[in-house]
């Protein structure tokens, strides 16, 4: 047991590991808000709800229809995924040519929409959902004890992240993808759907909020509520990371994880506030965030 | 691509037009006798509200600019005046003046952090300086954080005028809301307001004729801020209390919604708006979390179909200038 | 609101923005059950509460009286702003005469000031900050079931003579946490007790995780939860999570309801130990009364606060029988004080002149799963503190209304 700067390590290294979870979520949300305007264009306020709605899914499942944790961890995405694309065929689509200030404002209201509609059926305290059997327990790691379905949050999480950059960054289809959001028109010209390309990009954004939210549901509580404060956090990550930037997103969610759990040991009271000055910060200094493309 | 606004129909008539005498005589007429039909104190707060969103869309209808953060000056006047007039015994009108300050001070600060960028990422900036200052909220001592300030006397305006009296209060409040009013159609209808409808429609024009877009646009911004201060000074004394309701973002949100259902840069959109929504909260709270979801949609079906708001359609719709 | 009621309302705000303050005659006996309807206290006040009061005034059966009676809710969410607004609005509008529960000490705090502006009442059976008939207490606001000196006193008392002599305080960042956190840490250094540290958490928070990790890093023996419902519910389960128990360390829930315990379960919640003034299962007249509430609430048991407002909703129609008049707040709450208490749910008892309602505390632990024979059977009885002793000492309150 030793001290950095007057801190126990033992409080210190507990509060980086619980850093590093929480910025799995972070990382997580925010590369599915990157996906999206990077490719889109479309800044989604819906981001928040569709987290929630995984998280709903997960419990659904398994109190209406008997489906546990992992097969939820597949599902809830898919279904959750299928419902934003809707969204996009019905509303974003229109959109394409205003200001992306319209589709902020729609996809808040729709966000606003799904909460509402959630907190009157459901109330706004939690529903519980547990830990699945195999996660459960801990393990004593000297200078805390992690639970050992924490430690499984930040193995997929930064599994899904990695595999999703690769996708985006290293193969075809993603190149696709990157051309289609420099110069649709000219991708068209090669035969490419680009319109559903973009409506299927959409989808897997908001998948990928879908499983942030099942991976959530054992340990934070399962209400209509829980996204819609978690949502813009996740927006000053994405700023800071630079709108647009995969990696970006990926790193600065868990960079900002720790710095989280950092503040928390050192300076607490500024613990919920850190995010924000930083992202004050980066955006007066570069605007287009960390590793931004376009200013 | 569409700017986010529309300028309005026939905006580049100096002179005030009929339709807007009009519309300007309707509207006292109706809050003059509004008191004796409908109970003061929603009406009270209808025109707090209506004051931040004109406020609000003097930032977001002649100079483009969309804050997502207007809730903390509304909130911190809020706070301050409360403070004032609570433990510092401050009569009404020193309170609401030392609020308003507080939230001109916030506006110069946020400003110029803000105004250096524009579109989503002024709003993000907006959103994280809002958000900031909501935590702040939190945790200060004097804010008392969840519990608010409570208890907050409404005092004797100069000394005389005892304002725990509804109608008083009710009274002194509409004088307040038209002197706001008043004062932001002044500024529109001014040569600066000449030039910050110039930035909005091209910046870079504005700039190669010489002018200093940045300062205008901070100055609109510090504006609007004050304006917004002074409704929620207003708001503190009207309930007698400060909340942390009045720094969430969800009144950030509220205070777009007003103006966008309203009808972004035009005069009395804000007002309708305003007046709409916070009747809307008021009769559906028996249903709880539906209010949500109406403000959601009407979110939804304003951006989709209704761009203009119902007064800028109306205008539209009868030519005129509203 | 259809048109009629509108005009209705239109007619009743004329006549009370000319005639500001001045109090409505009618004939009908309006109780307001304000409370929280849907997020973190809605199981332990809620539709629960609502259901109590509608039984209170079936009991009291008002046409016997010549009286009518008519009982309205509404939901302040836990926020001040919207609890006053609505309370505003009611005493009006709507001519409510008194309003009852409002378990969310912030709110009710509010909520007093604004029933001793208007002269009605103001029957707290919800709140537990003790400011209520300490500091803030006022000639038209009684608070009913518990408060938080009393809980400290129980519970932290208990706690401290058992071995506890550590504590750190997870303490929700507001009105009620701050009051309990206070008392609880008076109890606990005037029985040679130490405080080692504690941590703000805000109210209705979901991740513990950092704050738990604080209370493990202290060593301090117990871990009081100076906060309630699913605060409280929150905080143990991730404390199981995260070991706390198996470290040597216990939790001390403050103020924990039935409904938390049911929320817990037995298999987590055993052992722990808490206070309340009143328990389903501990007399005839409670059971009987648990069945016919728990026609509106199937599945689910009253914690004290409902059971508080139904004894407070007949006592106050009690009072109004007797003065034949329900106008003068003051005078209501007045003679509620000078009558004594009697229901079928707590017994006898009285009200202080400070507005605080005497009646006996019961210091209960949680059963064992293999203890338990039927659902709801979730408490032992461990003491008894008789009412003279479970409340603060009138003069230890700082209460204006009690001379100096």
């Amino acid at each position: 047991m030793f001290e950095v700067f007057g801190i126990p390590s033992q409080a210190l290294f507990g509060q980086l590991l619980l850093g590093l979870i929480n910025g799995s979520f972070y990382a997580l949300l925010s590369l599915g808000l990157a996906v999206i305007f990077g490719m889109l264009d479309i800044i989604n306020f819906t981001h928040g709800a569709q987290y929630m709605m995984g998280a709903f899914a997960a419990y659904l499942l398994l109190h209406h229809i008997g489906i546990g944790y992992w097969q939820a961890l597949v599902i809830a995405p898919i279904l959750i995924g299928l419902t934003g694309v809707l969204i996009e065929r019905l509303f974003l689509k229109h959109l394409r040519n205003l200001d992306p200030l319209y589709g902020l404002l729609l996809t808040f209201g729709l966000g606003l929409v799904i909460e509402g509609l959630f907190r009157n059926y459901y109330g706004s305290s939690g529903l519980p959902y547990q830990v699945p059997e195999a996660l459960q327990g801990g393990r004593n790691l000297g200078f805390m004890f992690l639970p050992n379905y924490r430690a499984w949050v930040i193995v997929l999480s930064l599994a899904v992240c990695f595999a999703t950059w690769f996708a985006i960054e290293r193969t075809r289809l993603g190149s696709y993808l990157r051309a289609a959001t420099e110069n649709p028109v000219l991708v068209r010209a090669f035969g490419i759907n680009v319109p559903r390309m973009v409506t299927l990009t959409y989808g897997f954004g908001v998948g990928l909020a879908a499983l942030a939210g099942v991976m959530a549901a054992p340990i934070y509580n399962v209400s209509p509520q829980m996204g819609s404060d978690l949502i813009i956090v996740v927006f000053a990550v994405v700023v800071i990371g630079g709108m647009g930037s995969i990696m970006g997103a990926i790193l600065t969610g868990f960079a900002l994880g720790i710095i989280e759990g950092l503040t928390k040991v050192f300076y607490p009271e500024a613990s919920n506030t850190v995010i924000f000055v930083i992202m004050a910060i980066v955006l007066l200094i570069r605007p287009s965030g960390l590793f931004g493309r376009s200013a | 691509m569409e700017r986010v606004i529309e300028p309005p129909v026939l905006a580049r008539q100096r002179e005030t037009s009929w339709s807007l005498t009009a519309a300007f005589v309707v509207m006292v007429a109706i809050f003059a006798i509004g008191p004796f039909v409908v109970y003061p104190v929603f009406l009270m707060k209808a025109l707090c509200f209506a004051l931040f969103a004109c406020a609000f869309n003097l930032l977001i209808g002649y100079v483009g600019l969309i804050s997502f953060g207007h809730a903390m000056f509304f909130g911190w006047a809020s706070y301050v005046t409360a403070y004032a007039a609570k433990s510092w015994g401050w009569p009404p009108e020193l309170a609401i003046i030392v609020g308003t300050a507080a939230a001109a001070v916030l506006g110069v600060v946020a400003g110029s952090l803000a105004i250096r960028r524009q579109g989503i990422y002024f709003a993000m900036i907006t959103l994280a300086l809002a958000q900031m200052l909501y935590f702040f909220a939190l945790q200060a001592k004097f804010t008392g954080g969840e519990d608010g300030i409570q208890g907050v006397p409404r005092g004797h305006l100069f000394g005389v005028f005892d304002l725990s009296n509804e109608m008083t209060m009710y009274l002194f409040i509409l004088v307040v809301f038209l002197a706001g009013f008043l004062l932001i159609y002044r500024i529109i209808n001014s040569p600066f307001g000449e030039v910050l409808k110039a930035i909005r429609e091209n910046e870079q024009r504005a700039i190669s004729l010489g002018y200093k877009t940045e300062r205008y646009k901070l100055v609109a911004f510090v504006l609007s801020a004050t304006l917004a201060g002074l409704a929620g000074s207003l708001n503190s004394l009207v309930f007698q209390l400060a909340s942390l309701t009045d720094v969430h973002w969800s009144m950030s949100g509220d205070v777009v919604l007003m103006t966008l259902l309203g009808g972004l840069g035009t005069v009395f959109g804000p007002v309708v708006g305003a007046f709409l929504v916070i009747a809307m909260e008021n009769y559906l709270a028996p249903f709880g979390q539906w209010v949500l979801v109406i403000q959601g949609a009407i979110f939804v079906v304003c951006v989709l179909l209704f761009r203009r708001g119902i007064v800028g359609e109306l205008a539209q719709v009868l030519r005129v200038q509203l | 609101m259809t048109p009629t009621g509108r005009l209705a309302f239109a007619v009743a705000a004329l006549m009370c923005s000319v005639a500001a303050a001045q109090a409505q005659e009618d004939d009908v006996v309006k109780i307001g059950v304000l409370t929280d309807m849907s997020s973190l206290y809605s199981d332990i006040g809620g539709p629960g509460s609502v259901a109590a009061a509608k039984l209170a005034v079936e009991d009291f059966n008002p046409a016997a009286h010549g009286m009518k009676v008519e009982v309205i809710s509404g939901d302040h969410q836990n926020k001040p702003d919207i609890g006053a607004n609505l309370a505003r609005q009611w005493y009006d509008v709507d001519h409510v005469d008194v309003i009852v529960d409002v378990p969310t000490s912030s709110v009710a705090l509010a909520i007093s000031e604004i029933t001793r502006e208007k002269n009605k009442v103001f029957l707290g059976s919800g709140p537990a900050s003790s400011d209520l008939t300490g500091p803030k207490c006022s000639p038209n606001t009684i608070q009913w079931t518990y408060d938080t000196w009393m809980l400290a006193n129980g519970t932290g008392k208990a706690v401290v003579k058992t071995g506890g002599d550590t504590w750190f305080f997870l303490t929700a960042d507001y009105a009620f946490g701050q009051a309990l956190e206070r008392d609880t840490t008076k109890v606990v250094l005037a029985n040679g007790g130490k405080v080692l540290g504690s941590v703000r958490h805000p109210l209705q928070t979901s991740d513990f995780s950092s704050f738990l990790l604080q209370a493990q890093a202290s060593k301090a023996k117990i871990i009081g939860l100076a906060n309630a419902g699913g605060d409280t519910v929150n905080a143990i389960k991730q404390g199981a999570e995260f070991g706390v128990t198996s470290g040597g360390q216990h939790f001390a829930g403050l103020l924990v309801f039935i409904n938390d315990i049911e929320a817990l379960s037995l298999k987590t919640a055993q052992g722990l130990v808490l206070t309340e003034t009143w328990y389903w299962d501990m007399t005839d007249a409670n059971r009987a009364f648990t069945k016919r509430w728990q026609a509106s609430r199937p599945g689910k048991f009253p914690s004290m606060v409902p059971a508080g407002v139904y004894s407070s909703v007949i006592h106050y129609l009690k009072a109004v029988a007797a003065l034949k008049s329900d106008t003068d707040g003051r005078a209501v709450v007045a003679k509620m004080k000078e009558m004594p208490t009697d229901d079928a749910l707590f017994g006898k008892g009285s009200i202080r002149a400070d507005g605080r309602k005497l009646h006996d505390a019961y210091l209960f632990e949680v059963k064992a799963p293999e203890e338990s024979k039927y659902p709801g059977d979730d408490y032992k009885l461990r003491a008894t503190i008789p009412a003279a002793e479970a409340f603060r000492p009138l003069k230890d309150g700082g209460c204006p209304l009690i001379g100096g």
